[in-house]
């Protein structure tokens, strides 16, 4: 078996030492089927960590062990300091207001117009909020994915694009520490998946938030991420930087920068 | 040990929807609350089904006096039409037919929405956003729908007998009192009270397995395609068989 093979890791760390998001031995199988097996990732404060992984190889799984939808069978994750499998309700709550999550299928709310779409996470989470803020708020954040424009309009009655920027906007509204995107460009045309990783970028630099990016599109690897972590047989098999692994000599590596 | 895997699925399927059902039990009397949205529950699932429960309402009672009228004649209790169809309605025919048309109203559009919801991590983003989908989803829903069963019982049972009253004015002629008068005579406590307390059952009977069938969606069109059948299906099947178990219980306790 070929152990983590940690080239171009030990780049010049220009991240803070603080750790927002460390999984150790993470272990998940659904039935016989091991999904993740011994998954370990540490993810910096500022730092953009994109997950490279096949279709079905669990990077879903991973990110919503990380969230805590769904429950590891074993291994740790430790999120904004707090261990995720030890925490009640309440308090997963808590985190998951300053963890921003925005899903594969973007998961609008179709019985909702787009402003009670942005709405709901500020309602639900008790957090004190008058309703002038609320509003500001929604603006602010349809301002930031520059969709102000349809903040009436129902889901359904928007573009593919347009529905990723307004989920965008939901996951933003809550100005979370850490964003975990899964497959943000997957389904999308080139041109409006690069619009999406420009904006990635833009909030990443306003609001100074730590990204973990779980992608299949290299473009989105290759601009979007500080650090690129591939995820295969259920475990991190290697570890670097975009130009690093593109040179990797470890054909498996290889085969997913062809 | 069992041999026959529809058996098998079968015997599955109940523990899973028991399992269910005690879900409910637990989360529903826990806090937070989800009071607003169950009173908005409430009115969407009534204003919904209204419609359609009135006018089939109407038409049974008008059809069912216009049906009975001939053998009545030939017996020469052609009077007694609206106590019959009173009894009839009441006891019976109102609330099994309301369930049903509800079953398929509000049975297939919770199982529907409830499974589109799931396939498309609609119930997952609820759950990272500080809400319990349980909650919010399926329990507002579950009593929304046993609550307004009974009342859409109640509007149904006094619209087919309006029907009946029309039916009945359309051959001879009797007063709208004498025939209100006529029906409210023969009704007693046993007739009014069990067919109530039984259309609750069938509430709740709709309100679970439209969102059991929901929230167990397979992925893809499909899979909510047929929770949405299946929720219909199964929930008109229950309706039945809590009928029966019902008239043992009124039985049993002499209420007869
Ligand atoms: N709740 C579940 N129950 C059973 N198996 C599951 C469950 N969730 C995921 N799996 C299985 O885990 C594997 C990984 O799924 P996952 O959704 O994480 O893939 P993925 O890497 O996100 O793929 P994609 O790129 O298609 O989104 C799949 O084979 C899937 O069948
Ligand atoms: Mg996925």
């Amino acid at each position: 078996m070929i152990a983590d093979i940690k080239q171009g890791a030990v780049k010049e760390n220009i991240f803070s030492d603080e750790k927002i998001l460390v999984i150790k031995h993470l272990y998940k199988a659904f039935g016989n089927y091991q999904v993740l097996i011994d998954f370990n990732l540490e993810v910096s404060k500022g730092e953009s960590v994109v997950v490279l992984g096949k279709s079905g190889s669990g990077k879903s799984v991973l990110i919503k062990c990380i969230i805590g939808l769904l429950k590891p069978d074993s291994g740790t994750i430790e999120m904004l300091g707090e261990n995720i499998g030890d925490l009640d309700n309440e308090e997963l709550d808590k985190i998951r207001a300053k963890a921003g999550f925005l899903f594969q299928s973007n998961a609008l709310y179709d019985s909702m117009t787009v402003r009670e779409n942005l709405e709901f996470p500020l309602r639900r989470h008790w957090i004190e909020v008058s309703q002038n803020e609320i509003d500001l708020m929604v603006t602010e954040a349809l301002e930031d994915v520059g969709l102000v424009h349809t903040i009436d309009m129902m889901p359904a009655a928007l573009s593919g694009g347009m529905r990723k920027r307004i989920a965008l906007a939901r996951t933003l509204i809550l100005k979370p520490d850490i964003i975990l995107y899964d497959e943000p460009t997957t389904g999308l045309d080139p041109m409006t998946g690069k619009e999406i990783i420009d904006l990635m970028m833009g909030i990443k630099k306003k609001y100074n938030t730590t990204s973990l990016i779980i992608s299949h599109d290299m473009n989105c690897v290759k601009h979007a991420g500080d650090r690129v972590v591939i995820l295969l047989e259920g475990r991190c098999y290697a570890d670097g930087t975009y130009e690093a692994l593109k040179q990797h000599p470890d054909l498996k590596v290889k085969q997913f920068f062809e | 040990m069992i041999q026959s895997p529809a058996i098998k699925i079968f015997l599955n399927e109940v523990g899973e929807l028991s399992r269910f059902t005690g879900r409910f039990f637990n989360q529903c009397f826990k806090p937070r609350y989800e009071f607003k949205e169950f009173i908005r529950q409430c009115f969407v699932i009534g204003y919904r089904s209204l419609p359609l429960v009135a006018l089939t309402a109407f038409i049974l009672g008008l059809v069912l006096t216009m049906q009975l009228r001939p053998s009545m004649v030939d017996y020469g209790v052609e009077s007694q039409i609206p106590v019959i169809v009173g009894i009839a309605i009441i006891r019976e025919i109102g609330p099994v037919i309301t369930a049903l048309i509800f079953a398929g109203k509000i049975g297939s559009s919770i199982g529907a929405e409830l499974g589109s919801m799931k396939v498309t991590e609609q119930i997952d983003a609820m759950e990272v956003s500080g809400t319990n989908p349980f909650k919010y989803l399926a329990v507002t829903r579950i009593i929304a729908a046993t609550v307004m069963l009974p009342v859409l019982v109640i509007l149904g049972n006094a619209i087919s007998l309006y029907g009946s009253y029309l039916g009945v004015n359309m051959q001879s002629t009797t007063s709208f009192s004498l025939f209100w008068t006529q029906v409210f005579d023969s009704l007693s406590f046993s007739d009014v009270v069990p067919s109530f307390v039984k259309s609750f059952f069938f509430g709740f009977a709709v309100g679970i397995i439209g969102c059991y069938k929901g929230y167990n969606s397979n992925k893809g069109t499909e899979g909510v395609g047929h929770s949405a059948n299946s929720a219909v299906v199964v929930s008109s099947v229950m309706i039945f068989i809590i009928d029966l178990l019902a008239v043992q219980v009124t039985q049993a306790l002499g209420l007869n």
